[in-house]
């Protein structure tokens, strides 16, 4: 797959242009912060009427990863449906990810925007250890060798903004999957926590490359 | 003459004062539905509103509220309030007045909703937030007139539409309400009366006297002015010796930036410490209040100001108005005069000072027009249905309405006069549905149809929805604060997209102070003063202001003269020396030269195209043509835009214009360049904001932190790639090609010109194509361009981080 590779737990990960991870020992796709449902819930609540495409959108983007990468295992690291709500799939984006999930391992992690049993197939984990690596929704502080989403990072340089991972030698912090998502800025003291001085982030959306996170060198 | 009641004509004559015919006029016509009043600056015409509503109120028989006054200004407000005290004291009129905007107390508010004030002073967004509200009939209940003052500022924005819609509504809760405007000086007062009148009834225009010709000429230095540049600091020491001759001084700029760079380098020269102030809307409300009290207080020599301070406040005794850079507006030139010697029937003393060679010309045309009382402005077409779709949920707020009633009350706004049914049955369907091709909303529609009424689905969203009401377009901004522990002083706030260029240890100017950035924190730029440093970047990118058509039109006549007793001789020498070399640009026809010129240290191509279209059509030119030129294999490397000409760099040279400016094709190149646009995406952010498709400040959304939030640009591109045609994309599309992109008055340029082309092959860069070189705003070809300078900024921070513990592989 191409991608930006590098090390975690003493395995090799690659970070793709659409902001899922590449676990190619393990042939895993990873992504994160789906969000999906998310236009409906705001109209839902009295606000305003999105464009309701962003799941198709989503999906879409979802479809080509694993049609490129033909994974045996996926992971959703969580915050897949906006809501509980949200699980409710119109007919068409079911059958969807129905057909996405055939003939493959699939695990749904909990996120904090959809913790309740899911009304689809797969496996749903509060975390997945996969030796040596573990995946979870929100990074733990002390952890090793983890692989969470949750804060959406996104990265500016010269006056532009985009999705990124963040990694140190501990965890990978995954951008959100979903269209309909923001992001926290890289420079969030949430991450000054997490991610020891030397981190690096990918930019995704052009050829990914790793770049030193501001406020972390060393 | 009608006369007024004894207690008012007593009360002018201990004040020793005159009724103007104007105001005696009004008090005569009280009785007219609708009203204009076009009076210049001092003209008394605020009294002038109110004299009806006084002696109206003054037999104390009147109940509830009588006569509502709407200004654009929060501070115009509190200023009438006190005002208006004065005459009420004086004579003991048995009224009360209050305000009430945004700074007005929750508790204040809730009291005027129970128990109006004979005279409620507010602005357009208060009024629509109070017609949202379900008792709005009983709010209303016995209004007789409406006040709207500063009537010209208003009808040039979507706050103007919007008062219009809400004045419709208000005329259908009381039907007989009277209206009067009051406008400065405008081109065509016809047009303001239009949009006034409660549609199709007339709206009769009173021209006050005009007063006499103000006192304007250029302020003429032993130095010429630069080739380019905007900021005038070459005159530095002639306006510092205006100052000292004068008693108070208002010194306008055309941007926040220039404003803050003159002022630096004015306090840097201002050895004698005169006082000498800054005041523009990006700097904190602390700031702004305590120049606006000291400049009443007549403590200040000087004001370096922008145009937070073009509205009607009266702020003291000022007797010269000087204004740096060509004003790019005749209407705003005049208006700004105004500003000096607030006294009716005294000439205002103005100065204006071109900021380089070829504002000389432009200086020199808007003397010419400003003498000849020739105004400028355009036509600013019908109103934008963004405005009208935050009017179908605002009317929803407060009842359930029928589709055709409220149809035929929109009518009665002039922006909308002539607004079709099929128009207002899409912004309608787009308020309750979206209006999206894929119909996904039927179970959670905004608007629900019961029993041919229309309603909120869920009332709640009435919250959301008044928090939301306003059609000011506010850019992202950040606050920038002090950095302290304790949380330092407000200094002011930058867009936010300034701040996302800015790395620890820049240092940019605000308040007139250089501060050094030191990061952000909680969405807020902290910074520490840093005074001995030059400041790296220049604040606020906002948008130009492009020369009218009408002061193109006067420059192209004045470099037609021949020769030109009446400008300095520099600036004569200069265009008789372009004439010698190369041709003077002309009315009838378009001249384009073409010449090798240095650039970047290599010997490039270079066209310089006159189109005298103004800088946002100037700039879509440039766009257009390189997109042209690439395509006709000439190799354009990038290009610049000034108010006068376009200047294109490339490899090839250009010898044959062939069809590069058929306007067929320029406008097929339009469409597909405007779609990715960054003016897009920025005009279609602020008419999802009006049109409520999103919202400012969303309850709930917001707390969960910074992630909750995502781009509109993903909003945008979702829409272009899944529904193109949808509402929101023709608003955006409309604004965009109006406004920002100006493609009007390109088409307008190759119509005069009508394919008269003077290309003309020249061996150097020629007298008037210099300064375009040293034009700042760049632009470089290809979407390549972006990717390129991403990569140098990453190559940058790898080189300068330290190997890293983590190998990277790629």
């Amino acid at each position: 797959m191409d991608g930006c590779n590098f090390d975690l737990g003493g395995t090799q990960l690659t970070a793709l242009p659409s902001g899922a991870l590449w676990w190619a020992d393990m042939s895993a796709l990873i992504v994160s912060d789906l969000h999906l449902g998310r236009s409906q819930r705001i109209a839902r609540l009295g606000g305003g009427l999105l464009p309701p495409y962003e799941v198709t959108d989503t999906l879409l983007r979802l479809d080509q990863d694993i049609a490129a990468a033909r994974p045996r295992l996926v992971i959703c690291l969580g915050d897949t449906f906006d809501d509980a709500q949200a699980a409710n799939l119109a007919p068409d984006h079911a059958l969807w990810l129905t057909r996405l999930m055939a003939g493959r391992r699939w695990v749904w992690i909990e996120g904090n925007h959809d913790p309740g049993p899911l009304y689809v197939g797969g496996e749903h984990r509060a975390e997945l250890p996969l030796p040596p690596l573990t995946f979870r929704h929100i990074a733990q502080s002390g952890a090793l060798a983890e692989v969470s989403g949750h804060y959406h990072p996104k990265a500016r340089l010269a006056g532009q903004s985009c999705r990124c991972f963040l990694f140190d030698d501990a965890r990978v912090i995954l951008p959100a999957y979903g269209t309909f998502t923001g992001g926290l800025d890289w420079g969030d003291a949430a991450f000054r926590g997490l991610l020891k001085p030397g981190a690096q982030a990918i930019l995704i959306g052009r050829v990914p490359r790793a770049v030193p996170m501001p406020g972390q060198r060393p | 003459m009608p006369t007024l009641p004894p207690a008012f004509s007593n009360w002018f004559a201990a004040n020793r004062w005159q009724v103007h015919p104007h105001q005696a006029d009004l008090v005569a016509r009280a009785d007219a539905p609708a009203l204009l009043l076009i009076a210049p600056t001092g003209g008394g015409k605020t009294l002038a509103g109110f004299l009806p509503t006084l002696t109206e109120l003054a037999d104390g028989r009147h109940k509830g509220l009588h006569t509502l006054y709407i200004s654009p200004l929060k501070a115009l407000a509190a200023d009438i309030r006190r005002n208006l005290g004065r005459p009420i004291a004086d004579m003991a009129l048995p009224i009360r007045v209050e305000d009430r905007t945004g700074d007005t107390s929750q508790s204040q508010r809730q009291r005027q909703r129970a128990d109006p004030p004979h005279i409620l002073l507010t602005t357009p967004e208060s009024l629509a937030l109070l017609l949202s509200y379900p008792d709005a009939p009983r709010i209303f209940a016995g209004l007789r007139r409406v006040i709207v003052d500063e009537i010209h500022a208003l009808a040039e924005s979507k706050r103007g539409d919007q008062l219009m819609l809400c004045l419709s509504r208000l005329q259908a809760l009381c039907p007989g309400l009277r209206r009067v405007g009051l406008s400065a000086t405008v081109e065509d007062p016809a047009a303001i009366a239009r949009f006034l009148a409660p549609h199709p009834a007339p709206c009769p225009v009173v021209l006050a006297d005009p007063g006499p010709d103000p006192d304007i000429s250029m302020l003429l230095t032993t130095e010429a002015p630069p080739w380019s540049g905007g900021g005038g600091r070459y005159a530095i020491p002639a306006i510092l010796d205006q100052v000292r001759a004068h008693r108070t001084t208002l010194i306008f700029h055309n941007t926040r930036a220039q404003a803050e760079l003159f002022f630096r380098d004015l306090w840097l020269a201002n050895d004698e410490a005169l006082p000498i102030a800054i005041h523009h809307g990006s700097l904190s409300r602390d700031a702004r209040t305590r120049v606006e009290a000291a400049m009443t207080a007549g403590a200040l020599r000087a004001i370096v100001c922008t145009g937070s301070l073009d509205l009607g406040i009266d702020w003291g005794d000022v007797d010269l108005v000087i204004q740096v850079g060509a004003p790019k507006n005749v209407k705003r030139l005049v208006q700004r005069i105004g500003r000096a010697n607030h006294r009716y029937n005294a000439p205002s003393k103005a100065l204006i000072l071109p900021a380089n060679r070829w504002e000389v010309i432009e200086c020199q045309a808007a003397l010419q027009a400003v003498r000849a009382h020739d105004l400028d402005g355009s036509p600013r077409g019908p109103g934008p249905l963004d405005v009208l779709c935050q009017h179908i949920l605002i009317a929803a707020c407060s009842a359930a309405f029928d589709a055709d009633a409220l149809y035929a009350e929109v009518l009665t706004a002039g922006p909308y006069a002539a607004l079709t049914r099929p128009d207002f049955d899409a912004c309608l369907t787009f308020c309750a549905t979206g209006g999206y091709a894929l119909k996904a909303y039927d179970k959670w529609q905004r608007l629900m149809l019961r029993a041919g009424l229309w309603s909120l689905r869920d009332p709640r969203s009435a919250q959301m929805i008044r928090m939301n009401i306003g059609t000011i377009a506010d850019t992202e901004t950040l606050k920038v604060r002090l950095k302290s522990r304790m949380g330092g002083a407000a200094l002011g706030e930058v867009e936010e997209a300034f701040a996302a260029t800015l790395t620890p240890g820049d240092t940019f100017l605000i308040g007139g102070d250089v501060v050094r950035y030191e990061g952000l924190r909680d969405l807020t730029v902290e910074v520490s003063r840093d005074p001995g440093r030059a400041p790296r970047v220049a604040v606020f990118s906002g948008g130009k202001f492009s020369t009218s058509t009408e002061l193109c039109a006067r420059m192209l006549a004045i470099l037609s003269q021949g020769n030109w007793p009446d400008l300095p001789a520099h600036t004569a020498d200069w265009i008789a020396r372009q004439r010698a070399v190369s041709h003077l640009p002309q009315a009838g026809r378009l001249l384009i030269e073409s010449f090798p010129a240095p650039h970047m240290g290599q010997t490039r191509e270079a066209i310089c195209l006159y189109g005298f279209a103004g800088h946002n059509a100037q700039q879509t030119l440039g766009l257009l043509l390189t997109k042209r030129m690439e395509e006709e294999g000439l190799h354009p490397l990038g290009f610049v835009a000034s108010d006068y000409a376009t200047l294109i760099w490339g490899l090839d040279p250009l010898t044959s214009i062939g069809a590069l400016l058929d306007p067929a094709r320029l406008r097929a190149g339009r469409e597909d360049w405007l779609a990715g646009n960054a003016v897009m995406k920025r005009t279609f952010r602020a008419v999802a904001l009006v049109a409520g498709l999103i919202e400012r400040n969303h309850p709930g959304m917001r707390k969960s932190g910074r992630q909750a939030t995502f781009s509109t640009d993903i909003l945008y591109d979702t829409l272009r790639k899944y529904d193109p045609e949808h509402l929101m994309l023709q608003v955006t599309r409309t604004e965009a090609l109006r406004g920002l992109v100006d493609f009007s008055r390109i088409e307008a340029m190759l119509a005069r010109t009508a394919g008269r082309t003077d290309l003309l092959r020249l061996t150097g860069v020629t007298p008037f194509a210099a300064p375009l070189f040293l034009e700042v705003g760049k632009v470089p070809i290809a979407g390549a361009a972006r990717a390129r300078l991403l990569q140098a900024e990453i190559d940058r921070l790898i080189l300068a981080a330290e190997p890293s513990a983590a190998p990277v592989g790629a």
